[in-house]
């Protein structure tokens, strides 16, 4: 199969050969004469063919050369179409630079391993064609049920897909600037994580786009989850009259006690509501003054500065830390989901839904305009959750329970949970952090990567990039990954629509999509959707052919 | 090796007069009938040494005697060779050439032979088929041209050799651009002089 594969791999569009390089700056391909500069992209796919190794790479930058200094000072007499046609890729020439990622051996038992990444270059002169669609296939494997198809290479028909289940082992970040289809993506991604089967997902939906419907810029709306997948997803809400109003009546609507508060909770929405660390810590002793899970309800009955003054005497406090603190934690009566009832069990709800292989998308509805109600309800949430499946994990190694099923939690301005300062702080910060020990991972979207912890983000598996052009985003995105000084040309030269930068565990190399459509009748169907009308229709086939025509 | 006088083939143009391993120059047998500058020409058969012609020059046979104006009274330039039949005898055209290969074992070797052609041998101008054989692989015969120490102006010689030899070619045009990538390799360090022969050479 392997040497079919490399014998139809020889027929590509040559586009010239190796002239220098070297394994930590790439290597050099002279253009032939005939391939011009404006036939290849930055970000294409190309294959080096050496002579016991076959290379792939992409393309990270394009260069014009010419044999001769002097040429610039002189030109060519280029009027004349003859001279201009000899000199054009003989003495003034294109080259390109493509950093080699991986190496499959030309003999085909030994072949038989997969590409490797790339521990050399290739040797001098050999040959660099553009990759053809069987090398996608067999870098990336065809689209079943481990593989997502997630979009197409530059100028290529062929589907590039993602491994899902090495995806999930991990936590991922979506990264991009703002309106460049992070959400698009993140949609597909939790489809993907969906079809596959390989790990339920928990969505922090601030914009309320994944549950029900989203809208595309320009385009009408498109179908969020539960149209697609309605028997396997399940949205919760947080502002019922919203999903009201979008047309959807929400499987549950989550109400948080004030005594599920806790003071990391407060913590972590210190910055935002500039607590200082003093008041923060004033959090931890009122705890310990009144007691777990009542504190905030009665810190918050306090009435009149004297009732305060008395507290902080209690606790050691300076008054005006805790005057502070008071008047900020009162803003949390004005969510409508916080109530001072107790026994709600929203966390449960989520865990039996979750336990049962149905994914849930958590819409905030209004709320998703407010990042301190973000903020403290997906902490607080995952907080649980997490402690939850870390002792039903724990529970498995011990041999007396069963492991819980992987679980990916999406967040949306993930900078605001994982800053440096409060990263190592927050549930989030350790779920990063800790990896797949409990079978939890976090898949970030963000729009400015920068914000996050390196810790953190040194921790991500799979990095999927759209377009970002400040250089610090860029930075940190790139951060680790071999050759990031010659992928930064490529992460910000994306078009602003549609394109991705995918590297890290679920590709076995950095590789530019074209983003698969979605929102179209066909692209429904090619996630396996169907309408009311076919869906009967195949029904009534599955009928016929159990049971023959007559059974109608 | 045998030579037979081919008194009847049109191409034969002279002999020998004068010999060494780079180049040689050959005597017309009739005055002004040498073949036109670039032209490839080749003495001997059957361990042929190629030329190429870098000059053409008439003058006195002897040296002492030079040629003086006589055409005063005459209409024509014609009627000046005419009203005096000795110059034909007096004048002689020479062509220098520059050697660029050989034949050995019937293969033709792009680069110099072992000895230089001998005196009095034959110099027939090659075409046809024959050039076509010749100016099939240009990289070395280039780089001999080019870089000649005896061509006085070795550009001017490259652009009508590659001019005759394209003729001889099925499709003139991509003779020559292949031709013109050529140069530009061989010439990638001067891009000016390159310039030049282009555009010597452009149709």
């Amino acid at each position: 199969m392997n040497s079919d594969r490399l014998s139809s791999g020889l027929e590509k569009k040559r586009l010239g050969m190796v002239v220098s390089g070297s394994l930590t700056d790439g290597v050099e391909v002279r253009l032939d004469s005939d391939v011009s500069t404006e036939e290849v992209k930055v970000g294409t796919f190309v294959n080096l063919q050496g002579e016991k190794l076959r290379f792939f790479g992409v393309v990270t930058d394009v260069t014009l050369a010419s044999t001769d200094p002097a040429m610039r000072l002189t030109p060519p007499d280029v009027s004349n179409p003859f001279i201009a046609s000899v000199v054009s890729g003989t003495a003034a020439y294109g080259t390109i630079a493509v950093e080699p990622s991986l190496a499959l051996r030309i003999d085909s038992f030994e072949a038989l391993d997969g590409p490797q990444p790339a521990k050399t270059v290739p040797p001098h002169f050999s040959e660099a064609s553009l990759a053809s669609e069987e090398d996608i296939q067999l870098i990336f494997g065809s689209e079943d049920e481990r593989h997502f198809w997630i979009g197409n290479p530059l100028d290529m028909e062929t589907k590039l897909c993602l491994d899902i289940h090495e995806l999930v082992k991990r936590s991922n970040g979506v990264f991009g600037k703002s309106g460049t289809g992070k959400t698009f993506l993140t949609r597909l991604l939790l489809i993907g994580i969906l079809q596959s089967g390989a790990a339920t997902n928990l969505v922090f939906d601030m914009e309320s786009e994944y549950g029900w419907k989203g809208y595309v810029e320009g385009a009408a709306e498109v179908k969020g989850l539960k149209q697609l997948f309605s028997s396997k997803v399940a949205v919760f809400s947080l502002d019922e009259e919203s999903s009201k109003r979008r047309g959807l009546t929400p499987d549950y609507v989550v109400r948080i006690g004030l005594d599920e508060i806790e003071p990391e909770d407060v913590q972590v929405l210190g910055s935002m509501w500039d607590l200082s660390d003093i008041a923060i810590e004033a959090a931890f002793s009122l705890e310990r003054h009144f007691g777990a899970r009542r504190w905030l309800s009665e810190f918050l009955d306090l009435k009149g500065r004297e009732a305060i003054q008395e507290v902080a005497g209690a606790v050691g406090v300076p008054q005006g830390t805790l005057n502070a603190l008071h008047n900020r934690l009162t803003r949390l009566k004005r969510f409508d989901f916080i109530d001072e009832g107790s026994g709600h069990d929203s966390v449960g709800q989520i865990l039996s839904y979750l336990d049962r292989g149905i994914h849930v998308v958590l819409e905030f509805g209004r709320y998703g305009s407010d990042l301190a109600a973000y903020i403290l309800v997906a902490n607080l949430l995952t907080r649980r959750i997490y402690e939850r499946y870390q002792r039903m994990t724990e529970r498995a190694m011990g041999e007396q329970g069963q492991e819980p099923r992987p679980l990916v939690i999406t967040v949306e301005e993930a900078h605001k949970f994982l800053t440096p300062g409060i990263a190592d702080k927050t549930i989030f910060g350790t779920i990063a952090r800790e990896m797949r020990k409990y079978n939890v991972t976090l898949l970030i979207v963000d729009q400015r990567p920068s914000g996050i912890d390196d810790e953190v983000m040194s921790q991500l598996g799979t990095k999927i990039t759209c377009l970002l052009d400040n250089d610090r985003d860029t930075d940190a995105v790139l951060s680790g990954v071999s050759g990031s000084r010659k992928m930064r040309s490529v992460v910000s030269r994306l078009d602003s629509k549609q394109q991705a930068l995918i590297f890290g565990h679920a590709v076995p190399m950095p590789v530019v999509v074209r983003v698969r459509d979605y929102g179209t009748p066909e692209s429904y169907r090619e996630l396996g959707f169907m309408e009311a009308a076919e869906l009967k229709a195949q029904v009534q086939r599955d009928t016929d052919d159990l049971f023959g025509p007559a059974a109608r | 090796m045998q030579i037979t006088p081919q008194p009847q083939d049109k191409k034969r143009f002279g002999e020998v007069i004068e010999a060494s391993t780079t180049g040689f120059k050959a005597q017309c047998y009739e005055l002004y009938e040498a073949p036109p500058l670039g032209s490839l020409v080749r003495t001997g058969d059957e361990s042929a040494v190629y030329g190429i012609v870098h000059e053409v020059a008439t003058s006195s046979m002897d040296p002492g005697r030079h040629p003086i104006a006589r055409g005063r009274d005459e209409e024509t330039e014609e009627a000046v060779y005419a009203s005096n039949p000795q110059l034909s005898r007096l004048l002689v055209t020479e062509a220098s050439l520059v050697v660029v290969g050989h034949r050995s074992a019937g293969e033709i070797l792009r680069h110099l032979p072992p000895l230089p052609p001998r005196i009095h041998s034959f110099v027939h101008r090659c075409a046809g088929e024959e050039l076509r054989e010749f100016a099939g692989s240009l990289e070395l015969l280039l780089a001999t041209l080019l870089a000649s120490p005896v061509i006085v102006a070795p550009d001017d010689v490259v652009a009508a050799f590659l001019r005759e030899a394209s003729s001889s070619h099925p499709d003139p045009q991509q003779y020559l651009l292949d031709a013109g990538r050529e140069l530009a390799r061989t010439l990638s360090n001067d891009v000016r002089r390159l310039n030049n022969v282009l555009r010597r050479l452009s149709p």
